[in-house]
């Protein structure tokens, strides 16, 4: 089966295809950033299979192994996790902000609100 | 010593001098520093620009590890312009930030406002500066971030909606670019822009590579805001502080179009771009509609902000466009109106603020008879609208005289059509304004309206008076910007 040797592509796909959706569909603003969460992890996803060499072992030089994974990828994705986390923060601190300004975190409430 | 760090210190003095303002306690303590930054920062910048100019790339090595191992910091006449156009626009935005800050942002926050703004700088610059594409990502988010906690501070409640949708598309957006990025990496086993701009091309048309373009060029014009990806700008910009909307309608969406050339040219590479796949007639199309639309748009606003971002999103297009046509001439117009744009746009956003400081509304039925009242920010707004226009001597003239001839040679008579009409539509919602302050009767018995401060206006007439300065005197900005477009598209 072809497909299946790339399992953790597919993965990412389905994870990046329910995170948009999530985004997209609910109007609760909490669920719109789990959503987000979701797509970026996908794309960690894709990062970290990227990085991973067939048969290689944890980057930390040993006379033991000569076929080590990538880290670079790994670093940057740290990197990257940091900034979804902020983003994270900061889409939850404008979520209570938005809560305490109009009572509710529906987005049809809110619109409502908007148009009075 | 100091000369040879130059690059990095551009980027660094705002990220280190942000931290320092939280511990100055006091908003206009945090002030006076801010303003000492980025007076020096644009003196960094000017030196830059001096250096990349006279001597050609200059080339920084973080830390001292030579690329394409180290981060590097390339800087060649296309980002170093765009460092000046950053940096001039916040020096000679800071002497109106104290005033208005004042009034919008509660006491206790207004060093923290500083803070952030220094660290959207810090992105802005970064993204500028930077030779390597991970780096790209990373400063998009720092200004990201910074951006949807300005535009947040807005005091009414819709800026907390406005910032929280942005947060969402930005986020979508960098994102994309993130992928990309990763699509590349794992095709050629680099990050380093040069390095790209070598293995990219000779890769050809494989699929991970189609699909890299895709990704970061959607991702690009989510955080350019061009048409259909505008949605999230007009709301930030009308409902953010006014020095905030100011800002980022000067600089967020130019830094955008410096990724958009930087991408496309640079690291696809023209002939991939708008050889192998049709970018040009896509980013035309769009462009065009983007004008139109913008404009049309701007033309039903019946709030002097909003109808400011609407046009932002019209003048948008026009960069689009300049992009779009490929060519030495076009990609010049597109990088003159880079400049010009944030001038004027900087400018009248300035303006819609200083009134919003007096009147605290920015609706046109409160505009009424301003032009008696205050005459000195509304002469500003008209001089700063014939711009947007496109009127001779002032700037935005010499931006739009470049994107036609630029569609005149490549024979695309109904793009300089269609740019010429989208300068009619603005002529009429330009128009509107006009209208509202000079031709209406102020309304009776209302409070007697005082002129804007001295240091308010200082910082709007510097905007505007630049505008048509760099209409009169093309030969700084055009010059410019014409050895850039020539970097870019690799002319000799």
């Amino acid at each position: 089966m072809e497909a299946l040797t790339h399992v953790n592509y597919w993965a990412a796909i389905a994870l990046a295809m329910i995170g948009l959706y999530a985004i997209i569909a609910p109007s609760n603003l909490v669920k719109k950033l789990i959503g987000l969460g979701m797509f970026q992890t996908a794309i960690f996803l894709i990062y970290i299979t990227v990085g991973k060499v067939e048969g290689g072992t944890a980057p930390i030089i040993d006379p033991a192994y000569d076929v080590y994974s990538n880290p670079l990828p790994h670093v940057l994705i740290l990197t990257a996790i940091v900034v979804s986390v902020s983003t994270l923060a900061v889409g939850l601190a404008l979520t209570v902000a938005i809560k305490r300004a109009y009572g509710t975190v529906e987005e049809d409430d809110i619109d409502e609100q908007d148009r009075r | 010593m100091i000369a040879s760090h130059l690059p990095v210190l551009q980027v660094a003095l705002p990220l280190i001098a942000a931290p320092v303002c939280v511990l100055l306690r006091r908003g206009r303590w945090a002030w006076a520093f801010t303003t000492i930054v980025c007076w020096g920062m644009l003196a960094i910048a000017a030196l830059l620009l001096d250096q990349a100019m006279g001597a050609g790339p200059i080339s920084y090595r973080l830390g001292g590890w030579a690329p394409p191992i180290g981060i590097e910091y390339r800087l060649d006449g296309v980002n170093a312009f765009v460092l000046l156009i950053l940096a001039g626009t916040a020096a000679l935005m800071m002497p109106y930030a104290r005033q208005s800050v004042e009034q919008e942002i509660r006491p206790e926050r207004q060093h923290l406002f500083y803070c952030v703004f220094l660290l959207a700088l810090t992105g802005l610059l970064g993204i500028a500066a930077t030779g390597d594409a991970f780096n790209i990502y990373v400063f998009l988010e720092i200004s990201s971030l910074a951006s949807y906690v300005l535009i947040a501070l807005g005091r009414r409640r819709r800026a907390l909606t406005a910032s929280y949708q942005y947060l969402i598309i930005g986020t979508i957006g960098a994102s994309l670019i993130l992928i990309g990025i990763g699509f590349l990496y794992a095709k050629t086993g680099t990050l380093n822009i040069a390095d790209l701009a070598e293995r990219v091309p000779a890769l050809g048309e494989t699929p991970a590579i189609l699909a890299a373009f895709a990704f970061i060029t959607v991702g690009v014009l989510i955080k350019l805001a061009l048409f259909p990806f505008h949605l999230w700008l007009p709301n930030a910009y009308a409902y953010a502080p006014s020095f905030v909307s100011a800002f980022f309608a000067a600089t967020a969406t130019k830094v955008g179009a410096y990724m958009l050339l930087r991408f496309v040219f640079t690291v696809f590479g023209a002939p991939f771009a708008f050889g192998t796949l049709p970018l040009k007639e896509v980013l035309l199309s769009l462009s065009l509609i983007a004008v139109l639309a913008g404009s049309l748009a701007a033309l039903f606003q019946t709030d002097l902000k909003r109808l400011l971002a609407f046009s932002s999103v019209g003048q948008i297009g026009y960069l689009g466009v300049g992009i779009g046509l490929a060519s030495v001439t076009g990609v010049t117009g597109a990088l003159v109106h880079v400049f010009n744009h944030a001038l004027m746009k900087g400018g009248l956003f300035l303006a819609a603020g200083a009134i919003a400081y007096r009147l605290g509304a920015t609706d046109l039925s409160a505009l009424h008879g301003l032009g008696r009242r205050m005459p000195f920010t509304m002469a500003a707004v008209v001089i700063g609208g014939l711009g947007l226009v496109g009127v001779p001597i002032t700037s935005g003239f010499v931006s739009k005289w470049y994107l036609v001839q630029g569609a005149f040679e490549e024979g695309l008579w109904p793009v300089a059509l269609f740019v010429l009409v989208g300068s009619l539509i603005a002529l009429a919602y330009v128009g509107r304004v006009i209208e509202a302050a000079y031709f209406r009767a102020a309304p009776e018995g209302g409070e007697p309206v005082r002129e804007a401060p001295w240091a308010m206006q200082l910082s709007i007439w510097a905007m505007i008076a630049g505008s048509v300065y760099f209409g009169l005197h093309t030969d700084l900005t055009v010059g410019i910007a014409e050895r850039a477009a020539a970097v870019l598209l690799g002319a000799p």
